[in-house]
Formats: structure tokens, sequence, C-alpha cells
């Protein structure tokens, strides 16, 4: 690890910290609160035409011509774009590209994309879609990962070199779980459902793309990840990377659905270069839904062994995941299936077998806990079962198998700071567990759950040995530091973070930093804002490069004053000198010292993470530099007359390692405990047996109203990270997690009913309950 | 195409799109007023919302031509009322809601504000229940809304402030 990537976890100045853990507004707060502030959709340019495509009414099938010369001879139609046009595959992971930016041979689900027309305006451009004529062979469709499992024609991928409907296969073995059965005092043993969730992000996803005169081309996209879509548009497009530039305008909500380069940005790029005029498409929301890449859904085994004091001893598993229709981030959603469970407890023998298939549904990607709120579903739920066997409180049972802090998992992931016990503490004393918990009135019940997510990955998704997040910083005279960041913002407040950290470094106020990002022709690399790696791996880098900044301001003014560097303090934006002088001057006049000794001032910052993972394949996949820690305990209401669940409160305990700003971190907690509070029995994004959506839109679907979301209570733990910049680690993914399972565990409290199968309908609940009655 | 003769943040507002467009299509794409957003263009989300003579209202399921004898009000038009009576920075809730943190990817806010600038007019002192259902047409996908709460009743809390010391200026004066 080189040095530019650790810079401890204290102040910078002696005064301790001037910025960070302040409830600091956003950089960005005011414009967004006054309409200034510019999404993808509220650009617009002279000229431009407006695209639209066609999708493939049929979950699988050949597509054997199109035909679009009618559509091109509308009035008003510009310019069509058909699949052979841009025939080179993509995919966010290298090493499964399987996607195209229209279809060039098949359709794998409804809604697939076909073709795309761009004329004067959208009614035109829909009209043009219905005199495309397509001629579809259709084929058997694959709509159940069961029968996925068991189905390997017709394979919905035909040249891999496997001829079956496998996306991804890992089992790995840490220990020998089988050996534990025979000498276990408890094994439970079970099987869990996750159902298909979506992001829903409110923004509809909308590229805008301008080509230019000299041959270059500018595209604006509601991307979370501006560098792997100029990636894969000079690989679609076949052109030199240099000639296209990438924009993210302000982002209206991501949570991982804007996460894949998605088929219409490669398709106004193509059309823009086509037609010579600028081409902007928005999806509406029910393409939205279409375009997915959701939670996956999966089907869990599970059986956990443990001593009667509690202490867990083995678990295994078994899973089923449905892909969709295409590879996305798939073959990390396997891994993380299995690799991300191994904290906030210890056990010395685990085995998971993954197993990710193809289905003819839209494809499944990253949600907000990628791959690892599925199994934490299941687990938790399980060891609160373990729990109820042994007559053992459910925090009780969590506290005895404390993974520890400056350890190891059992699946060789190095875990550094951990508040896990912190945790579980302030979700006992703010629910009043000891006074509540089994005490309250049948009906009405709390339930506790725990988990852990990494604060990035070690895994740069294309090996390189460059950094993984790079920042530049440039000092003007009127004081205005200007940073630029390749990250992205995407509602998380990762542009205040920088500003804050800078400032921070720099002893100047935030309002002195303005921050530009996520543009590839202005700013350096970063990998972007996908598994919480963003405050993680920014921050150190903007910490980098502010801090050789200060070095050179310190040893100019230093010099000026004629004293030691170190009696150089600057605060606020004001230098003072330690020394026996009083004096000071204004970080201005420090800046103009600094220039006339070292010539224009601009620095660079960089991050990497550390060798890390487990010595066998797949083992830096799931390994972070840091894990952030989480507890939740949830206050729920069953109705057992109408089977319906009411979550009246959850508490969330999360070690985000240090609040950079507690009240943006407060955001991303209550935030995140809504999102799976929701995921429980509310929405679901169901496809009938033909693989029709059955009801694409916001209110169909369910997401959650303001009277629909339970009160929330954050709880910040600091555990102050050794290597995360001034000691912070992740918030933004990991308070999600162990919402679920505390529901469910909840339930159990206040009825008695173990429901394993999400979502809790209230069906489920009543079957439940008849079933427990006819037991008793 | 037709011309709509519009009032948009005080502004008398001549302006040609086609017959079937929505006040959000002409604010957005006519007039170039971009800050109410269009998240699912049925009525679902509630991120177009504008007041219509001081009335929350939908605007991508309103026809333009259908107000076009009423006052609109867009989350543009708050600032510079605000200024216009003496204040300073901007509206009391926008300024309220970056302070507390309520603002995340920020798509949904204008609605929000102006569902919550409409509550506040009608009811100054309201109680968490009744921002909670007054908000119940806004959906919000990052916070899980108490943030927003707490800005509004911080805003309310801030208009009883100014409103009990503008009052007891004047108690002051006479």
């Amino acid at each position: 690890m080189a040095a530019r990537d650790q810079h401890g976890a204290e102040a910078p100045w002696d005064q301790g910290f001037r910025v960070v853990g302040k409830e600091n507004r956003k950089v960005d707060g005011l414009s967004k609160a006054t309409g200034e502030a510019i999404y993808t959709d509220d650009i617009q340019l002279p000229g431009m035409l407006h695209a639209k495509m066609l999708r493939s009414p049929h979950p699988h099938a050949r597509v054997l011509s199109v035909d679009t010369s009618k559509a091109e001879a509308l009035p008003g139609v510009v310019g069509v774009l058909v699949g052979a046009e841009l025939p080179v595959r993509y995919g966010v992971i290298p090493w499964t590209p399987d996607e195209t930016a229209l279809a060039v041979d098949k359709v794998r689900f409804i809604g697939d994309e076909v073709a795309a027309v761009a004329a004067v305006d959208e009614d035109t451009a829909n009209e043009a879609l219905d005199l495309i004529e397509v001629e579809y062979e259709v084929l058997d469709a694959i709509l159940d990962p069961e029968q996925a499992l068991v189905t390997p024609e017709p394979p919905i991928h035909e040249d891999r070199k496997r001829r079956d409907n496998i996306s991804k296969h890992v089992e790995l073995e840490f220990g020998d779980v089988a050996a534990q059965v025979e000498d276990a005092d408890v094994v439970i043993e079970g099987d869990y459902t996750f159902h298909s969730t979506t992001h829903a992000a409110i923004e509809p996803h909308c590229a805008v793309a301008q080509p230019n005169s000299d041959g270059r081309i500018t595209l604006w996209s509601s991307t979370q990840i501006t560098h792997y879509v100029h990636r894969a548009l000079a690989r679609v497009l076949e052109l030199d990377p240099a000639r296209i530039r990438v924009i993210q305008p302000c982002l209206g909500g991501g949570f991982g659905g804007k996460s894949d380069p998605f088929s219409l940005e490669f398709v106004v790029a193509q059309l823009a270069l086509k037609t010579g005029r600028p081409v902007k498409m928005l999806w509406t929301r029910e393409e939205v839904f279409y375009a997915h890449r959701g939670r996956h859904p999966m089907k869990m085994h599970y059986r956990t062994t443990a001593k009667a004091d509690g202490t867990i001893t083995g678990v295994d598993a078994k899973l089923l995941i449905d892909g969709g229709s295409y590879s996305s981030f798939g073959l990390v959603t396997t891994y993380y299936s299995g690799q991300l469970l191994t904290g906030p407890y210890a056990f010395p023998n685990y085995r998971f077998d993954s197993t990710r298939v193809f289905t003819n549904r839209p494809p499944n990607g990253p949600k907000r806990g990628h791959g690892s709120v599925q199994p934490r579903f299941a687990f938790e739920i399980q060891l609160d079962e373990v729990a109820e066997q042994l007559s053992i409180d459910p925090i009780e049972i969590r506290r005895r198998n404390f993974l520890g802090e400056h350890t190891e998992t059992v699946n060789g992931q190095r875990v550094t700071s951990n508040g896990f016990m912190q945790c579980l503490e302030e979700v006992e004393k703010a629910s009043d567990w000891r006074e509540r918990r089994g005490k309250l009135p049948f009906g009405r019940g709390l339930g506790v759950a725990g988990s852990m997510y990494i604060s990035g990955t070690n895994y740069p998704v294309y090996p390189n040995k460059m950094p993984q997040a790079g920042v530049q910083l440039k000092i003007d005279r009127s004081g205005l530091v200007t940073v630029f960041t390749g990250g992205n913002d995407i509602g998380q407040g990762s542009n205040s973070m920088v500003a804050y950290l800078v400032a921070e470094e720099l002893g100047i106020k935030v309002e002195h930093v303005k921050v530009v990002a996520a543009d590839t022709d202005l700013c350096p690399v970063d990998l972007g804002a996908y598994s919480s790696r963003v405050t993680f791996m920014v921050g150190n880098a903007a910490i980098d490069g502010a801090r050789k900044l200060r070095k050179q301001i310190v040893e100019a003014v230093a010099k000026n004053w004629e004293v030691e560097p170190r009696d150089v303090r600057l605060m606020d934006g004001t230098v003072v000198d330690l020394s026996a002088e009083a004096r000071s001057m204004t970080h201005v006049e420090a800046f103009h010292l600094a220039e006339e000794m070292f010539d224009t001032l601009g620095s660079t910052g960089a991050y990497n993470t550390p060798t890390l993972g487990g010595d066998y394949r797949g083992g830096t996949i799931g390994s972070s530099p840091a894990y952030s820690f989480t507890a939740h305990v949830a206050d729920v209401e069953v109705d057992t007359e109408t089977g319906r669940i009411t979550v009246n409160k959850v508490w969330v305990a999360h070690d985000c390692g240090r609040a950079l700003n507690p009240m943006i971190v407060r955001g991303q907690m209550e935030g995140s405990t809504y999102m799976g509070a929701a995921e429980v029995s509310l929405e679901s994004h169901h496809l009938n047996r033909f693989g029709l959506h059955a009801g694409p839109s916001l209110l169909d679907y369910r997401i959650p109203t303001s009277v629909d979301t339970p009160e929330l209570e954050a709880l910040i733990v600091e555990s102050i990270d050794p290597e995360g910049p001034f000691g912070a680690k992740e918030a933004g993914e990991g308070p999600l997690h162990s919402t679920i399972p505390a529901i469910a565990n909840a339930v159990f409290d206040a009825v008695g009913i173990r429901l394993r199968h999400l979502p809790f309908t209230p069906a489920k609940v009543l079957a439940a309950l008849r079933a427990k009655e006819e037991q008793a | 195409m037709r011309v709509f003769r519009l009032h948009v943040n005080g502004d008398p507002v001549e302006v040609a799109a086609p017959e079937h467009w929505t006040l959000l299509e002409v604010l957005r794409y006519q007039l170039g007023l971009t800050g109410s957003k269009q998240g699912c263009d049925k009525g679902d989300c509630g991120a177009c919302t504008v007041l219509v003579d001081g009335t929350p209202t939908l605007s991508c399921l309103s026809l333009a031509a259908t107000v076009e004898d009423q006052q609109i009000t867009t989350i543009e038009g708050l600032l510079p009322a605000h200024r216009a009576a003496g204040g300073e920075g901007a509206d009391p809730l926008q300024e309220s809601f970056d302070e507390s943190g309520a603002l995340q990817c920020g798509f949904c806010q204008p609605g929000m504000i102006l569902s919550a600038k409409a509550l506040l007019a009608e009811n100054p002192d309201p109680s968490a229940a009744e921002i909670k259902e007054s908000l119940a047409g806004n959906l919000c996908r990052c916070t899980g809304y108490t943030q927003i709460y707490e800005a509004v009743l911080a805003a309310a809390k801030a208009d009883m402030h100014a409103a009990i010391s503008t009052d007891s200026a004047k108690e002051v004066q006479s």
C-alpha cells in the first residue's frame, strides 16, 4: 500500500476538525431546491432530435428481419437504427460481453430493444415505431430459474462455451461444514426466497448526444459510472475514446439502476453521428421497469450448526439466482451472494454453492446492497431460529458470535475497524429491547438483525494497476480551489464530501472549494458510484491531493515569515503564526506566496486499495479496504384478521467509521432502511406467466409514500477506520441489509410465525397463522 | 400548434406549442423552466407538481389549455417572489430543505417543496401527521422522508418566528 493511500484518521491541523463532523450544507443543495440544477432531460440543444425505441413483444425469439423503409419515409423522421449497425457486444464485466445496443439476432425478454427512430419530436418518433416491420421466430421462453437449471435447450445465449442456461456457478468451502452436523447441539435447516425488486429512481433514464464538426462526440447521460460508459461507447462505436466525452449531469437517483451501460447511450450517440444532429432519448417509466437491472431473485437453502451456548460452528448455503436475460454484473453477484456473509459473525466453517441462471426476464443487476441483501435475509432469520431453539436472546446470540475487529474472516477477507457491538447496544437501548421484546401484547413484536457491507471493492472490473480513484486540484488567485473528480454524485453527496475534505485539509472554508465532477474530458478517472466505494476511495484521493498543496502553501508562508513550517497554521481561511509573533494573513495571500515560490499551483491525488483477499480463485471479489456494520431493530404489528403487517418503527445503528457529515450519513441510513422496509411487503417486480410486467408504474409497483413509511431513527456509530478518509467508511448500502430480516424476526415475536418467503403478503401471513393454529 | 397565454411566476407569457401538450411539457420544453420534473408522466410521482392558483397540481396531467386564466407558480418562482417581498436568500422552505439534508438526488424536491408551500399557506403550524399526509402525493426514493418532515417543520417554525417578530415590530411601532 502506497503512502499516498493512508492519511491517518486524525484532524490535519492541531485545532481539531473544523469542517468534518459538522452538519454542513451540501454544495449543490440550494441549486436543487431552487430548480436551477440541470439533469439530463433538462438539456435542450438547438436542432435536437428525439429518439424512441422499438421493443420486443416476445420474451424469446429470433429476429429474422427488420424492415424500416416505411418508418424512414414518414415525414419528420430523420434517422433509423437497427442492430446490424451496432453489432459489437458489450457488458459491464469485460469477461461476459453478451449485450448489443439493439437486437442483432435474438430478443431475450419482453422489452428487449430492436430498433430506434430519431425524429423531429417524440410523437413522430412513436408513430414511426409502428411502421417498422419485424419478423420474429418465436422460441420457447424460460421464465422460471428452476426450469433454466434443468433446461439446457434452447440456450438463451447460444455462442458461449457452455451450451446451457447457467450464467455463473461458484462453489467455495472454507473448513468442513459437513463434519459439524454430528457434533452440533442444534441444526437449523430451511428454504428462503427473495423476490424481484427494482430501484425505481424517480428520474427515468435519459441520454443526449451531440456530434461535433471535428468528429468528436459528447454524451450526457443519467449514469452512475461515466468511466465505464466511456469505455463501452468507444468499444461499440469503434471510436478512439479520446474523441468521446461523457458527462453525468445531476442524477435523479441511481441505487445501482444506472450502473450498467444502457442501450440508449449507444443509440443516441450513433444516431447523432449518423444524422449530424443532437439526439435525445428519454425512457418512459414503463421502459425503466423493463430496463430493470434490479435485485436478483434468489431461492436459498441454508443449514446452520451451533453449540448449546449459541456459538455457530458452520454455515452451509445453496443458492439459485435468477439472472434474467443478460450477464450484467452477474459474475460479481454470484460471488457476492456467498462472499459477503462472513461477518459480522465468526463462523469457522462455511460453504456456499451459488448458481446464476439465465431466464427470459428483464436482466437483473446490482441494487443497493448488491448480491448480499438476499443471503443476509435468509441467514439472519436462521440465526433467530437458532436463538429461539436455544432460548438465547436474539441480540445476545449475535454478541456471542461477534467476529471482532482487526481480524480475518473465514474466507480470508481482512477486517479492520468493526463497531458492530456498539451498533447492537445502540438499537437495544433505543428500542427498549430488554423491557419490550417478547413482552408486548400478541400481535406486536420486536425483531433484530445485523449485517456487514463493503466500502468499495478491490476488484476494479477490468484489471489494471492504475489508481481506482483520482482527483486533480487547481488553485485560483481569487482563493478558489477547484477539485476535478471522476466520482459520480448520484445524490449521495459525494461532491460535498470532496469539498469538505479539501477544505479541512487546506484549512479554508467550504465555500472556497468548487467541485467539477464526472466529465471525462475534464476529470481524472474514477471508477464510479457503485460498491459503496466513493467516500472511501475518492475521499482518500482528495486528501492526498490537498495534502500536497498544503505542504507547498505552508512552506511558502514559513519562508515569508521566517518561521518553522510547524508554526504555520491554516484555519477557516486564515493563516496564523503560532510562534511568538502574533500575525496572520488570509488564505488568498498565502496562495499568492505559494504561487510566487512554486509557479502555477495544482496537484493530483490518487487512491488504490491494498492487496487484499483470499488466495483462491475469486478471493479478491468481496474483499474491501474496510467494512461497514449495521444493526436494526424493527417494531411491527400484525393484524391477524387481515394478515397485514405494519412496521411502526425501525431503529438503525450503523458503523460508518467517521461521519464526515452526520446529517448526510443519517439521510443515507434512513433512505436505506426505508428502501429495505419497502421490499418486505409492498414492492414486487412481478412478471406474469408470459414474461409481461404485471404493473410497470410506480403506484402498481408500490413504492412507499410518506404515509406508508415507518418511523425511522438513525443512530450513528463511529469506529474510526485506520485507512478511511479521516476514518470514514460507507453509509449508503450497508444500512439496507438487516432491515428486512429484522422485520421478519419481529413478525415472529409478534405472532409466532416464521415467514421465510418474500414478499410477506397478507395471504402468506394468514396461511402461516392458520398453519400455526392447526399445529396447536 | 396553438398559442397559450399563461401566467407563470407572475409573468404573462405567450407561447406556441402543440395543442395537446401538458402544462409540464410547455413549462419544460417551451419555456425552459426545467425545475418541474417528469418522473412518470402519469400522475403517480408528484415530481411535476406546480401551484395553480396556490393549489398543488400535477402539471403532467393538466393540459396547458386548461390553466390559461390561472396563476401558475413553479419552483423557479419562489426565490424571486421571496426577494420581491424583501426577503434574503432563497424561500425559507428552500433554505430549510437544504439545511435539513432533505435534498439527496433532488429530483422530487421541486414538487415536494411546492406541496409543502401550499400546506404552510393553509396551515402555518402543521403537526408531523399533517405534514406526512399532505406530502403523500410526492414520492421520494432517497430520504425515507424523515429529513423532509424536519425541513417542513423547521420552515414552519422559522415562518412563525418571522411572523411573530413582524407582529411585535408592528406593536412597537404603534
